[in-house]
């Protein structure tokens, strides 16, 4: 079997055999979100305008909760020191670790944001575009956190500076995510924010685990 | 495996400096030094998981980063087992196997497992195994191998009982004895019966 | 140093410290008198301007404030690239030395930007496209020093550093694109920040004058911070241990 899809097949069962955890990211998700019609107010439409960007920070700082664990365990146990020696390139371990992060903490915010799109009111075709959206950015999250992770391997407050060194690289994927939507309410257009989402994916895949591979070397 | 003035460092502090060394096929070398010497940060140097600071590290004249055939040969095995605890032995075993590109056949890691003595536990998780059948499981790679290899181990007898020191000489003697070339540390005397013993001592600053 | 080209003759830790111990005092000399030249020339001859009073006289201390955040941003990622690129110790200890006065002058830009956006626009702060990716900017540099200042291991640090900015340097025209394009489509956006194209003859003037001064005061800066890098990393080596002996 292809060493990618072992580490791959290999993450998924060790999630599998521990859901509470695997869960928590989106738990996360749905509790933070659900603070700000709180601290808000009620108000239909102020909460109809705010939704987009709200979803879109919530998953942003849910998809980083679950980074530390990302090479953390690995670090601690050793076994990161045998696939940087295996036969994997650090190309194909950075990519098979981000897929697996995007399976497991992506794909469940992607299926769970029409569930946040009803609660702040957001009509279908607004709620079609939040997801698509998010089907673009996730990865693209789990890309520039899987570099934040390697850079910050066995830190004392990885936690934290992860999400101060990977949020403003993502501010872009936020803007352009939450203002498709946004526009579209608006009555313009969103086509532009998905191409540019699309261009930033397709950058993101070619760089990200280059960068990746280079962090872990350096952190290792 | 020829090493020439290699220094290395661990943060600002230069554990040693213009170390030379050559290993040959057929050798089994045991590396001493006291603690803080610099042993493990050589064997991964060695394993090319650090840079040295400065120095030539060459396997057949061929630099060791460029070297497939190091590559190929290389086994390599830390402090720490690279088992995860959630895996069952089996499981983990049989990640450590891919991921090297030694894929083998179930039975023929059952077969090593058995060997290894840990054959009874191989379907709990590797968190409920003791110490020394841990490291049990992570040796039973060493089973699997049929080539000659160059062996880096970092304390391979750790935790291990009589019976298991035994078993892993007779693993080196298995090596050696087909070319391969076995370097490893260790806190407890070795004395395999009928196979020259090499050391290779770290003393501080100087080789 | 055994054949390298005099270019790299200041690339020993001992030598630079000797170079930066002479040239602060005259750093700072230049500096002094630039900022003054300039800041006489900005607020005394510089004429008011038509449309926005004189309020607008920010703009000599905001401008070269912002260009000297962005200049040493690529500065600091170039140093730090070519400190992991090529193992050179001083050249990572620069790129450290950069990043405080980077962001003390990105801080800067943001608050004399706040000063002119008052009396400009009737607010402190606004979503411009500029002002974003300068407060963005702002948190790069933050990143990087908190990441430099999280690792222990020296080598690491200035290696995941160098990573990190370098990262950050080829977002830099991403976010601001990205900004800028937001900033265009949520329109009620206030007026264009963009200096009035243009100015009198003494306004830029100043403004050269004080980004000279700026640039002057930053060497100054610099190389004091990495003459006080220089001093705590190589503390064991036997120049250090002299210098140290000798100072009493």
């Amino acid at each position: 079997m292809n060493p990618m899809l072992a580490l791959l097949a290999r993450d998924l069962r060790l999630a599998s055999r521990r859901p509470a955890e695997a869960l928590l990211p989106v738990v996360f998700f749905v509790v933070a979100a659900s603070l700000f019609p709180l601290g808000v107010g009620p108000e239909a439409n102020t909460l109809k305008t705010i939704a987009p960007g709200i979803v879109w920070v919530c998953a942003l700082l849910s998809s980083m909760l679950s980074l530390g664990s990302m090479y953390g365990s690995d670090y601690a146990d050793g076994s990161l020191e045998q696939m940087l020696i295996s036969s994997m390139s650090g190309f194909e371990l950075a990519v098979a670790k981000c897929f697996a992060h995007w399976l497991m903490t992506g794909v469940p915010l992607l299926l769970v944001s029409p569930l946040l799109g009803l609660l702040f009111g957001l009509g279908w075709e607004a709620i079609g575009l939040l997801a698509l959206g998010l089907l673009l950015g996730t990865p693209i999250l789990s890309m520039m956190g899987g570099m934040g992770a390697a850079l910050t391997l066995g830190l004392r407050n990885s936690a934290v500076l992860i999400l101060l060194i990977v949020l403003p690289l993502c501010i872009p994927v936020l803007i352009f995510g939450a203002g498709a939507v946004s526009a579209a309410e608006a009555g313009l257009a969103p086509d532009g924010h998905f191409y540019l989402l699309g261009a930033m994916l397709l950058l993101t895949s070619l760089g990200a685990p280059v960068a990746t591979a280079a962090a872990l070397r350096i952190s290792v | 495996m020829q090493a020439q003035d290699l220094t290395v460092r661990r943060g600002t502090e230069v554990l040693f400096k213009a170390l030379s060394f050559t290993l040959h096929a057929g050798q089994l070398v045991w590396l001493r030094g006291s603690n803080g010497s610099g042993k493990t940060s050589l064997l991964r140097v060695l394993a090319g998981l650090s840079k040295p600071d400065s120095g030539q590290l060459r396997w057949n004249a061929e630099p060791l980063n460029q070297s497939e055939d190091y590559r190929a040969k290389l086994v390599y095995m830390g402090h720490a087992n690279a088992l995860k605890d959630d895996l069952t032995a089996m499981e983990a075993l049989r990640f450590l196997t891919t991921v090297h590109g030694r894929a083998c056949p179930q039975d023929r890691m059952e077969a090593a497992l058995r060997r290894m003595g840990v054959f009874h536990r191989r379907k709990l998780p590797v968190r409920m195994l003791s110490q020394g059948q841990r490291r049990r499981v992570a040796l039973a790679r060493l089973v699997l191998e049929d080539r000659p290899g160059f062996w880096v181990l970092d304390e391979p007898f750790d935790a291990l009982d009589d019976a298991g020191l035994t078993l892993v000489q007779e693993l080196f003697r298995e090596n050696v004895q087909r070319g391969g070339t076995v370097l490893f540390t260790s806190h407890i005397a070795v004395q395999p019966e009928g196979l020259p013993l090499t050391e290779l001592r770290l003393q501080g600053m100087r080789a | 140093m055994k054949n390298l080209p005099r270019l790299f003759y200041f690339a020993a830790p001992s030598r630079f410290y000797w170079l930066a111990s002479k040239a602060v005092p005259w750093l700072y000399a230049i500096a002094a008198a630039f900022a003054v030249w300039g800041l006489y020339v900005g607020f005394f001859v510089a004429p008011t301007d038509a449309t926005q009073g004189d309020s607008y006289r920010i703009i000599f201390i905001h401008v070269p404030a912002a260009w000297m955040s962005m200049v040493i941003y690529l500065a600091m990622a170039g140093w730090a690239a070519f400190g992991w690129a090529a193992n050179a110790r001083l050249a990572s200890m620069m790129a450290r030395a950069l990043a405080p006065t980077g962001a003390a002058f990105t801080f800067l830009a943001l608050w004399t930007g706040a000063f002119w956006g008052k009396p400009t626009w009737g607010a402190w702060w606004v979503w411009d496209a500029r002002l974003t990716s300068e407060l963005i900017l702002l948190f790069l540099y933050l990143g990087f020093m908190a990441l430099v200042e999280a690792i222990d291991d020296t080598r690491r640090a200035d290696h995941a550093g160098a990573l990190l900015a370098i990262v950050g340097a080829v977002n830099v025209p991403i976010i601001y694109f990205s900004v800028r394009w937001w900033n265009t489509l949520h329109q009620g956006s206030s007026i264009s920040m963009t200096a009035a194209p243009k100015m009198a003859h003494a306004m830029v003037e100043a403004m050269l004058l004080m980004t000279v001064a700026f640039w002057a005061y930053a060497f100054a800066v610099v190389f004091r911070r990495c003459s006080a890098i220089v001093l705590e990393r190589e503390r064991g080596a036997d120049w250090v241990q002299a210098l140290a002996r000798k100072e009493g």
